[in-house]
């Protein structure tokens, strides 16, 4: 196990921003971390990285305590903060030195380490140059660089590719998925492209607590509704839509056919079915037996924006109501 | 001791890439050269004593600047985050940066040489009160850096951090000039709270522990409510 969160809560005065929340990591995973802009993921980070203390409950990182062996903790872990603050009066080598050096690298070491990591992130252009003066994508790989310098087993990151543009965006992916392989790797993100292309586990929170933890075709799943086919068909002459309307809702497991409208005998209709059957065979079985040219066919899955928007809009309204509930009550 | 070394030589080095540095050791020269040069043919003396009694004064200033955005600038661009979420302890942290700036302070001092220099042309200079009076300045200096550092971590805003220090180090200078208003066992006191009171003993020439120790506490003590300060994120 590699990071262990147990019953976390964390207070700001009167403000819960963790609520009580468990988890486990386990070593070479990656997770993301989604929900909401104020969560309480950056909250959940800041507690594991040593920066914040928990109010209760407990962190372990590879079986040590953040509250007891804070320093040993936040030895093992690789940190990038959100807005990947950096120091701009330094130039890279110097920073990356610099974060090698308090990380607890070895004085003969550290050039090489150094080296190495201008290398994987791709830093050797820019390297003489004032962080100050680099552009956004320059600064994420320093940060990068800087998190991973003493090769932490544990690499946590807030928001690694927010304010870059889709290139960087795909590039710092890439990145990450190819560090994922030999470290455990924790990122927060609202973006769900993000948790799709990188994460192997994806945990929901919103408000303080977990709404969902699975991995991302579990949570596609669990979480489905009604599934969605557009179909596109040339309708032969004479048929008028109304009956072809009638055949495909003969079909026994559609719940419902809308028309999408019709253009020169092309009809579109939108057909949702009960979740988990497939009538792909019997919508060609059916276009092919009444002689309907079959044009277009796919199916839609909930997407795991769905599954997001559900939990964490649909979670922050029950806590509301639920609170003016026990409003009423008192 | 490690991480303290390497916080200190980055602080001195992002102090000296920045034009605060040498606005201030600029600032701090001319204006030591002035009162310095204006006094130094009215007295007659060959001795230092003017310059080295008006310098605290002017550290009053000076002080706060210095140490103005060792914490607050790293909170403003939240690379205090960074630094803290290191292996390194906080108190570590403290003294890097208290540290660096005592080396500047030194640093800054190294050109009021030159008036020792031109003070040994035009007469005979006794060397006690100058040796003591350099020790002095590295004392009160120290003692107000570390003060400033407490200034600096109480807020994200750099103008405010000098000026919640220099508030802080202005209470420690008037404690020995506000006696007179006070009840005797009170007064001695206060007295001994001073920044001033223990330089003058010093600037002398008369090295006394009492006074070494005043100085050593107060820096400590500064620099524990530094750490303690930063702690309190948590």
């Amino acid at each position: 196990m590699s990071i262990n969160v147990t019953n976390l809560t964390k207070l700001y005065g009167d403000k819960r921003a963790i609520d009580n929340i468990s988890f486990e990591v386990h070593s070479g995973e990656i997770i993301g971390f989604l929900g909401p802009n104020g969560a309480g993921k950056t909250t959940t980070m800041r507690v594991i990285t040593g920066y914040l203390l928990p109010t209760q409950g407990s962190v372990e990182v590879l079986g040590k305590s953040v509250q007891d062996h804070s320093r040993e903790v936040r030895r093992l872990i690789g940190y990038l903060p959100e807005n990947n603050p950096l120091y701009s009066d330094m130039n890279v080598l110097e920073s990356l030195e610099f974060s090698a050096l308090l990380n607890g690298v070895s004085r003969g070491t550290v050039t090489r380490c150094v080296r190495e990591m201008v290398g994987v992130c791709g830093l050797g252009e820019v390297k003489h140059m004032d962080i100050g003066q680099l552009s956004k994508g320059y600064r994420q790989r320093v940060g990068l660089a800087q998190a991973m310098i003493h090769d932490p087993k544990v690499l946590i990151m807030d928001e690694p590719t927010s304010g870059l543009d889709p290139n960087q965006i795909v590039e710092i992916r890439n990145l990450i998925r190819q560090l994922g392989r030999e470290k455990t790797v924790v990122l927060s993100t609202h973006i769900l492209p993000e948790v799709q292309a990188s994460c192997s586990r994806v945990i929901i929170v919103s408000k303080g607590k977990i709404v969902a933890d699975g991995s991302t075709n579990e949570l596609q799943s669990r979480f489905q509704g009604n599934e969605q086919y557009f179909v596109e068909m040339e309708k032969p002459d004479g048929d008028s839509s109304g009956t072809l309307r009638a055949h495909l809702q003969s079909i026994p497991s559609i719940s419902s056919v809308e028309s999408l409208g019709e253009l020169e005998g092309v009809v579109k209709f939108r057909i949702e079915t009960t979740r988990g059957v497939d009538i792909r065979k019997q919508l060609f079985q059916l276009s092919v037996s009444k002689k309907w040219t079959l044009l277009e066919l796919h199916r839609e899955q909930t997407s795991l924006e769905d599954v997001f928007h559900e939990l964490t809009v649909d979670s922050s309204q029950r806590i509301e109501s639920s609170a003016t509930r026990s409003a009423e009550a008192s | 001791m490690d991480n303290i070394k390497i916080i200190l030589l980055k602080e001195l080095r992002s102090l000296f890439n920045s034009a605060i540095a040498y606005v201030i050791m600029v600032v701090f020269i001319l204006l030591a050269g002035y009162f310095f040069t204006n006094t130094l043919f009215l007295q007659n003396v060959a001795s230092l004593r003017g310059i080295f009694e008006l310098i605290p004064f002017l550290l009053l200033f000076f002080a706060p600047a210095i140490t103005m955005r060792t914490i607050s600038e790293e909170r403003k661009t939240g690379t205090i985050e960074l630094l803290l979420t290191k292996p390194v302890r906080d108190g570590e942290i403290i003294v890097g940066k208290f540290l660096a700036a005592w080396l500047f302070f030194g640093i800054a001092l190294l050109p009021t040489l030159a008036f020792l220099v031109t003070v040994m042309f035009l007469g005979r200079v006794d060397a006690g009160p100058v040796i003591g009076g350099y020790l002095g300045l590295l004392l009160v200096g120290g003692s107000l850096l570390a003060l400033g550092i407490v200034g600096s971590t109480l807020t994200e805003n750099q103008v405010v951090a000098f000026i919640l220090s220099f508030l802080i180090m202005f209470i420690f200078f008037m404690f020995d000039k506000v006696v007179i208003f006070l009840p005797g066992p009170l007064a001695s006191i206060v007295e001994y709270l001073g920044i001033d009171y223990h330089f003058s003993n010093i600037a002398r020439g008369v090295v006394d522990s009492r006074d070494l120790i005043y100085y050593a506490s107060l820096i400590g003590f500064s620099l524990l409510v530094g750490t303690v300060l930063l702690e309190r994120r948590k």
